[in-house]
Parts: C-alpha cells; sequence; structure tokens
C-alpha cells in the first residue's frame, strides 16, 4: 500500500464517516436556497396548524382540554417526514451529483454511508424543527419540551422509522434510478392515514387498526395523546415502538443490501440516471 | 495468433511474444496486478462481456480499445466490483472481486466520464473529502502538491460547477491520484481536453507509473493516446476480445501504421494479415 495512506481499520471507519458528514455540511452550507427550504416548510405547517388549533379550541370543549394535540402531532409528525427527508435528500445529492460511482470505488463501506446519511438526517431535522418548536412556543404559548423525558422515547422511535424508511426508499432509487425519485417524497404519506397522527386509532375500522399497530409511529401519536390529554405516559407503548422499529430497521437495511446486489447485478450503479 | 479474433478466452500473456522496448503482457510469476478469467456479463438477453480473460502485469499501462457498445466500460465495471459478471472471476492486487474487494479499494482509484465530482463543492473540499474517504495522511500537503502538479492551484477554491471541461478533468485525475494508487482504472481520461492538455496529462500518467511502478488500465477513443502511452493493447469488440498484443505488434499484424487504421479494419471487419477466412 501507497505510504501516505493511513492503515484503516477492518471494521466501521469513524473517519469514513466524518468525510460523507464534512461533504453534505459542505453541501449545506454552500447554498443558502437548501438551508431555507430546511426552516421553510416546518415554519409554515406549524403555523398553518397552530391557528386551525386555536380555531377549533375555541369552538369545542375536547379541543380546548387536549391543547395541544395538534401542535404536538404537527411538529412529531415533522420529525417523522423530515428526519425520512433528511435521510434521503442526502442520498439523493449524490445521485444528482453522479457521485456515487465515486463513493462506491472508495473504501467507503454501504453501512459507512447510510451511517452518514443518519447522522446527516439529524442535522437537517435540527435545522428545520429547532425553529418550528420556537414557533409554536412564541405563537401558540405551545412549550414542545415541556413534554420532557417521554420527548426522547417519542424523538427515538419516530427518528429510527423514518431512517428505516429513508434507507428502504434510498435502495429502491440505488436500484432503479432517479426514476424512482418520488417514492422518497411520497412514501412517508402512503404510512400518514394508518400511523393515526391526528386522530385516535378507534377512528379506523376494526381491521385496519390491527394494520396501524404494526407502524410504530402509531404508537408514539397514542403515546403523545395520552399524555398530553390524560397526563399519562404510556411507556408500554413505547416498548412495543422500540421493538417493531427493531425489526423494521434491521429488515431495512437487509433491502438495501439485497438492492446495492441488485444495482450491481444491473449495472446502474454507474449510471443512476432515469 | 491461433486464437486472437476469436474473443475466446485466452491468456495473451503465455502466447505472446512481447515487443521490442515493451513491458511483458502479463507477471510471469503469477501476480497480475489484474487477473481475469473467462467473464462475461449478461443484461437480459444482451451478452455485454462474452468470456473474456486476460492478466495486466503490474506497473504496465494497458489500453482497452473498441467501439462504443464493445464492452469496455462493463469489463473495467467488474474490475472495480460495480458490477457483477454473470459468470467468470476477477482477481485484482490479489483479492477476489467482490468478496475481497474492501482489501484493496485502498489501493485503487478511478476516473470515468460517468461520473462527477460535487459541483456545488470548491476543488479543495472534493479533494479534502476524497482524502479522508482514503484516508491519506497529510492530506493538505498532498492537495497542495496535486494542484502543483495538475496545474489546478488557481481555482482550487473554485466550485467544481465553475471549471471548465478540461479542468473537470484535471480534478477528476487528482482525486484519481489522491491516494497514490497502485491500480489506476482511467475511463478516457483526456475527453474534452485540448490537445496540449491532453498531451501533458498523458505525460503525467507516464511519469507517475515510472514513479510509483502503477499499474494503469484506461479505456479510450484515443489511438494517438493508447499508442504512445501503453505498452499493450486490448482491443474488444461486442463484447469479446478482438486482439491482444503490443500496440506494435497489432499495427504489424493488422499491416498498417497507427492504430487508428487497425481500429477502423477491426470495426468494419476487415480481415488482418494472414487471418483465415471467416475471422472476424
Amino acid at each position: 500500500m501507497s505510504e501516505i495512506v493511513s492503515h484503516q481499520p477492518r471494521g466501521i471507519s469513524l473517519q469514513r464517516i466524518n468525510a460523507m458528514v464534512l461533504r453534505y455540511w459542505y453541501l449545506l452550507m454552500s447554498s443558502w436556497p437548501r438551508l431555507l427550504e430546511l426552516v421553510y416548510w416546518p415554519a409554515l405547517q406549524i403555523i398553518t396548524w397552530g391557528f386551525l388549533q386555536n380555531y377549533i379550541s375555541q369552538a369545542s370543549g375536547f379541543f380546548a382540554k387536549a391543547g395541544g394535540t395538534l401542535i404536538g402531532a404537527v411538529i412529531l409528525w415533522d420529525i417523522l417526514f423530515r428526519g425520512q427527508l433528511g435521510f434521503s435528500i442526502s442520498f439523493l445529492e449524490e445521485m444528482w451529483a453522479r457521485n456515487l460511482g465515486n463513493l462506491m470505488m472508495s473504501p467507503l463501506k454501504p453501512i459507512e454511508f447510510l451511517l452518514s446519511l443518519m447522522i446527516m438526517s439529524l442535522i437537517r431535522l435540527a435545522i428545520g424543527v429547532i425553529p418550528m418548536t420556537l414557533l409554536a412556543l412564541f405563537f401558540f404559548g405551545f412549550n414542545f419540551y415541556a413534554i420532557g423525558l417521554p420527548l426522547i422515547a417519542f424523538f427515538c422511535n419516530l427518528i429510527f422509522t423514518s431512517w428505516s424508511v429513508g434507507v428502504f426508499a434510498s435502495g429502491l432509487v440505488l436500484r432503479n434510478g432517479l426514476g424512482a425519485e418520488s417514492i422518497v417524497w411520497t412514501l412517508m404519506f402512503a404510512v400518514m392515514p394508518l400511523a393515526c397522527i391526528y386522530y385516535p386509532v378507534e377512528v379506523l375500522p376494526v381491521w385496519l387498526q390491527y394494520v396501524a399497530w404494526t407502524l410504530p409511529p402509531t404508537y408514539v401519536f397514542e403515546g403523545m395523546r395520552s399524555l398530553l390529554i390524560d397526563h399519562v405516559f404510556r411507556a408500554d407503548l413505547m416498548a412495543w415502538a422500540l421493538v417493531i422499529n427493531a425489526i423494521l430497521f434491521v429488515a431495512s437495511f437487509a433491502v438495501f443490501l439485497a438492492l446495492l446486489q441488485s444495482a450491481k447485478r444491473n449495472g446502474s450503479l454507474l449510471g443512476g440516471g432515469e | 495468433m491461433q486464437q486472437r479474433g476469436t474473443g475466446q478466452a485466452q491468456a495473451p500473456a503465455a502466447n505472446q511474444a512481447p515487443a521490442a522496448n515493451q513491458a511483458p503482457a502479463a507477471d510471469q510469476d503469477g501476480s497480475a496486478a489484474i487477473d481475469v478469467a473467462h467473464l462475461v456479463k449478461v443484461y437480459k438477453t444482451t451478452r455485454a462481456v462474452d468470456d473474456i480473460s486476460f492478466r495486466i502485469a503490474r506497473g504496465s499501462i494497458t489500453g482497452l480499445l473498441g467501439g462504443n457498445g464493445a464492452g469496455k466500460t462493463t469489463t473495467i465495471a467488474m474490475i472495480m466490483g460495480l458490477v457483477l459478471p454473470t459468470s467468470g472471476s476477477v482477481t485484482v492486487l490479489g483479492a477476489k472481486i467482490p468478496d475481497q474487494r474492501y482489501d484493496v479499494l485502498g489501493r485503487m482509484n478511478f476516473e470515468s466520464p460517468y461520473v462527477d465530482m460535487p459541483m456545488r463543492l470548491t476543488v479543495r473540499q472534493n479533494l479534502t473529502i476524497f482524502g479522508r474517504l482514503y484516508a491519506v495522511k497529510h492530506l493538505r500537503e498532498r492537495i497542495e502538491q496535486l494542484a502543483a502538479d495538475l496545474d489546478l492551484k488557481e481555482f482550487l477554491d473554485r466550485s467544481n460547477g465553475k471549471l471548465s471541461a478540461g479542468q473537470k478533468t484535471r480534478v477528476a485525475l487528482a482525486k484519481a491520484l489522491i491516494n497514490e494508487p497502485d491500480l489506476l482504472l482511467l475511463d478516457e481520461p483526456t475527453a474534452s481536453l485540448d490537445p496540449d492538455t491532453a498531451d501533458w496529462v498523458r505525460q503525467h500518467l507516464e511519469t507517475y507509473r515510472k514513479t510509483h511502478n502503477a499499474t494503469i488500465l484506461l479505456a479510450s477513443h484515443n489511438m494517438l493516446e493508447v499508442e504512445r502511452l501503453c505498452d499493450r493493447v486490448i482491443i474488444m469488440k461486442r463484447g469479446k476480445i478482438e486482439d491482444d498484443d503490443s500496440p506494435e505488434g497489432i499495427m504489424a499484424r493488422y499491416n498498417r501504421d497507427t492504430l487508428e487504421e487497425v481500429f477502423l479494419d477491426v470495426a468494419r471487419g476487415r480481415l488482418r494479415e494472414g487471418a483465415p477466412e471467416g475471422t472476424p
């Protein structure tokens, strides 16, 4: 080996993960539209839904009692959705830049690549959601952080789901090229009606309730309503969500690796077009 | 030359007389930089690469020639492990590809027109990231050195998207050399460069090979480039190896003065000297 190259560990390399995070950081910092977009949509969401919550809480005794459930749900949904987008958009940046071949030819391993995308999803999420929570506090007096420790359980479960969906969607784009890009933007919305973000699970037909309970976000949103309305933290719901998340997470990795192999068989790694 | 022109599996090194002043076609001691055996790639119904075999000696420069769709890029992609073969085997620097590719990826690098460097990042940022991916020591100094060698200094802090095509090619070459690879795979390395810069890049590659005893495999349509740079030429057509020898040997066999004339003969199916009737 060339003398200018350091010895590399056989396992996961933090240096390579750092390099990829730095790559996305450079990109974010070089583009104010990208930064603005991170803040713009969450801000718009919270303002729109916040005023709606204000309006219906004046007209409905239930919503007056369940103050903040709508705003809380909007913020948690954004963690789920923006977490996945943060992951997938960083991946798409490589496809748009036609840089995937360079990365795949470098010593960067798929697991390191995915870990760097997860870190970037957290960074992008922080840039978008923290201002959103401050707007909720400023405009509507809803202190998201007053949820306290349960917030950590909500956040962890939602971010794990978002990564699983992100890994799966990225694998599909990797295999099928940018023609499959719309999956990245729309896949999470398939979860939306069943995750019962704005309404309790009992609203669904009984058979659909079984489907809903297979999705980790359902447990989180039920847990949030339980906390905000009944002031009870349902640790059992969070534990179930964690178990399902662990299964989803492993499955999404396995699917990603299978799609990567398929892309190598198909010869689509160097192209990456439509 | 009995197997030539059939595209069948062959071990050219063993049955070719190396031309004078040329490196041997492959290592005699079995430590070839690249060892390809009976490689086949089928995409649905298309045989992109059809049972090819060759070995490439360490420290040599080999040109992969062929028209569009000849299978050059697919062959290089299989050597890199970016495309999985349908059958056959590839060994690179002693590692089986794709199973052991992470053992040797740090010793390889490549440049291809099918990939780009991120456009919004500056040249320095791009080289920093790839330098870190390849765990290059003293990275700052290495980037400065590459910038001096490849005449990149004046636009090190310019974003890649604002460079001319020729400048981008030089940046891609800098990325390909960042880890001082033992094996360099190049797809059209001087495409879109003006003749002066192209000549300068070729000179740089020659010097790099000599100073680092590096192995270079390049796919090119530029026959003059191949004539000047390569110890050996592998001509591909429709996924098969059509011919494999030193540039001088091939030109002599086709009774031609330039590789370009040979290329046209191959592309248009004209017979080479002494080839039996019916041979492609």
